[in-house]
């Protein structure tokens, strides 16, 4: 039923703007079948420009997307039936009820047998309303955000998706409705093959759910990592020193400068520059800010 | 399994295996006892379930953990009377950090041996077990 070995996302030189702002300047991004993808950046750096490219939503005026394996303009039935999707925008219909808009999905996302896909799937469309402690007759109008946004996640997993793509689905959310989306996302990325891509701001929490991150900066994917190359590959060095400037030539290969006082930390790579001091292992955190100092350095 | 995760920069698979070498230490997981399935491990701690198989997989390589085909994965006989060399090996890093952070205080050894003395005083005896009885 799972894409044979194609990725679940592809984007080739793909370039957007909207009146005189670039929104996306020249992305290239493999999203790989299986697993959790995050897509980091500050707001403004292209992240829902990108996802809703890969919904259809807009066309490309340069370069390509192909959404497990299809374009996602010309095919847009079959890759919506594959694919769920929850945005940015919190519009869910304020005047139906929840039981109406899982009846309604349930009736458009049927199984489609040609592609493999399983359709609406009743009982964990059920058991994951009880889970987010939602009921069939609850107005939309009547929920708080942190229930829209649960009610809109179970609408976007109950056909089982090959792709889940999350824009900031957890922005502005309470602790404990960000605490069930995550679970949420973890029980669809745990079937075997299903892939989730997700962005997000919120980096300790995308750093334990994510094995891949890609850091979107200006409309430019300016880094890519995995969690556990992050573990083996970089580590943190403090340096003391009253210089105006990085003491670079201390640590040649050393990026991501940053003062504290009259101290100075950066980034090593320790598979470039062996180096026994530096020990201190780095977050996602650090990670994203020192790809943010260097962006911004050049 | 209830694992308190903190992001203070130590992988968070590192965390999960501490965990578990703790619970294997203290005796709360005994040798034949199973370790919850990866996906509910992951589910209940919110994290990648990849990043909890990692966890499992070095404990298996360091013999603490078994896999039993379509079982599950269980503690090992082994992991209850772990070589002492390798206990000595896992207890560095915490000696480690007490040592520097005694230093930084200007606590010298002597004053520290008698401290670690008097702390051990105030712990249960684990061998004898029921202590507040």
């Amino acid at each position: 039923m799972v894409s044979d070995g194609l990725p679940a996302a592809e984007v080739n030189h793909l370039s957007c703007r909207f009146g005189s702002s670039e929104a996306l300047d020249d992305v290239s991004l493999t999203v790989p079948a299986g697993g959790v993808f995050g897509l980091i950046g500050v707001n403004g750096a292209g992240k829902s420009t990108l996802l809703r490219h890969m919904i259809g939503e807009y066309r490309p005026r340069r370069g390509t997307v192909r959404v497990l394996g299809r374009d996602p303009i010309d095919d847009r039935v079959e890759v919506l039936s594959r694919v769920g999707y929850v945005g940015d925008r919190d519009d869910l219909p304020r005047w139906a009820t929840a039981g109406e808009l899982m009846d309604f999905h349930g009736a458009v996302r049927r199984g489609r047998p040609a592609s493999g896909t399983v359709g609406w799937d009743r009982d964990l469309a059920e058991s994951t309303l009880a889970d987010f402690d939602l009921h069939r007759r609850m107005k939309v109008s009547a929920m708080s955000r942190g229930q829209r946004a649960r009610l809109a996640m179970l609408l976007a997993v109950s056909h089982r998706p090959e792709l889940l793509i999350l824009d900031e689905p957890d922005s502005g959310l309470d602790p404990i409705a960000r605490d069930d989306l995550l679970a949420a996302v973890i029980r669809s990325a745990s079937d075997d093959g299903r892939t989730v891509l997700f962005s997000g701001h919120l980096l300790s929490e995308l750093s334990r759910v994510c094995d891949r991150v890609a850091m979107l900066h200006g409309g430019r994917v300016v880094a890519e990592t995995t969690t556990e190359e992050l573990d083996r590959r970089f580590r943190e060095v403090v340096v003391k020193s009253d210089a105006g400037d990085p003491p670079k030539d201390r640590y040649p290969g050393a990026w991501g400068w940053r003062r504290d006082g009259d101290e100075w930390s950066a980034i090593v790579d320790v598979e470039a520059v062996s180096d026994e001091t530096a020990t201190t292992t780095i977050g996602l955190t650090r990670w994203f800010e020192a790809h943010a100092r260097s962006t911004s350095d050049v | 399994m209830r694992i308190h995760l903190s992001d203070d920069g130590v992988p968070v698979f590192r965390q999960i295996g501490d965990a578990i070498r703790q619970r294997i230490g203290a005796g709360t997981l005994s040798a034949g006892d199973a370790v919850p399935p990866i996906r509910q491990l992951a589910e209940t701690l919110r994290v990648n379930p990849n990043t909890v198989a990692r966890a499992y997989r070095e404990l298996q390589r360091d013999g603490l953990l078994e896999n039993r085909r379509t079982r599950g994965t269980f503690v090992t006989d082994a992991a209850t009377r772990a070589p002492a060399t390798q206990r000595k090996r896992e207890l560095t890093p915490a000696i480690d950090s007490l040592l520097t952070h005694a230093r930084a205080l200007g606590v010298d050894d002597d004053t520290l041996d008698e401290l670690i003395r008097q702390r051990r005083r105030k712990l249960p005896d684990e061998s004898e077990g029921n202590d507040g009885k």
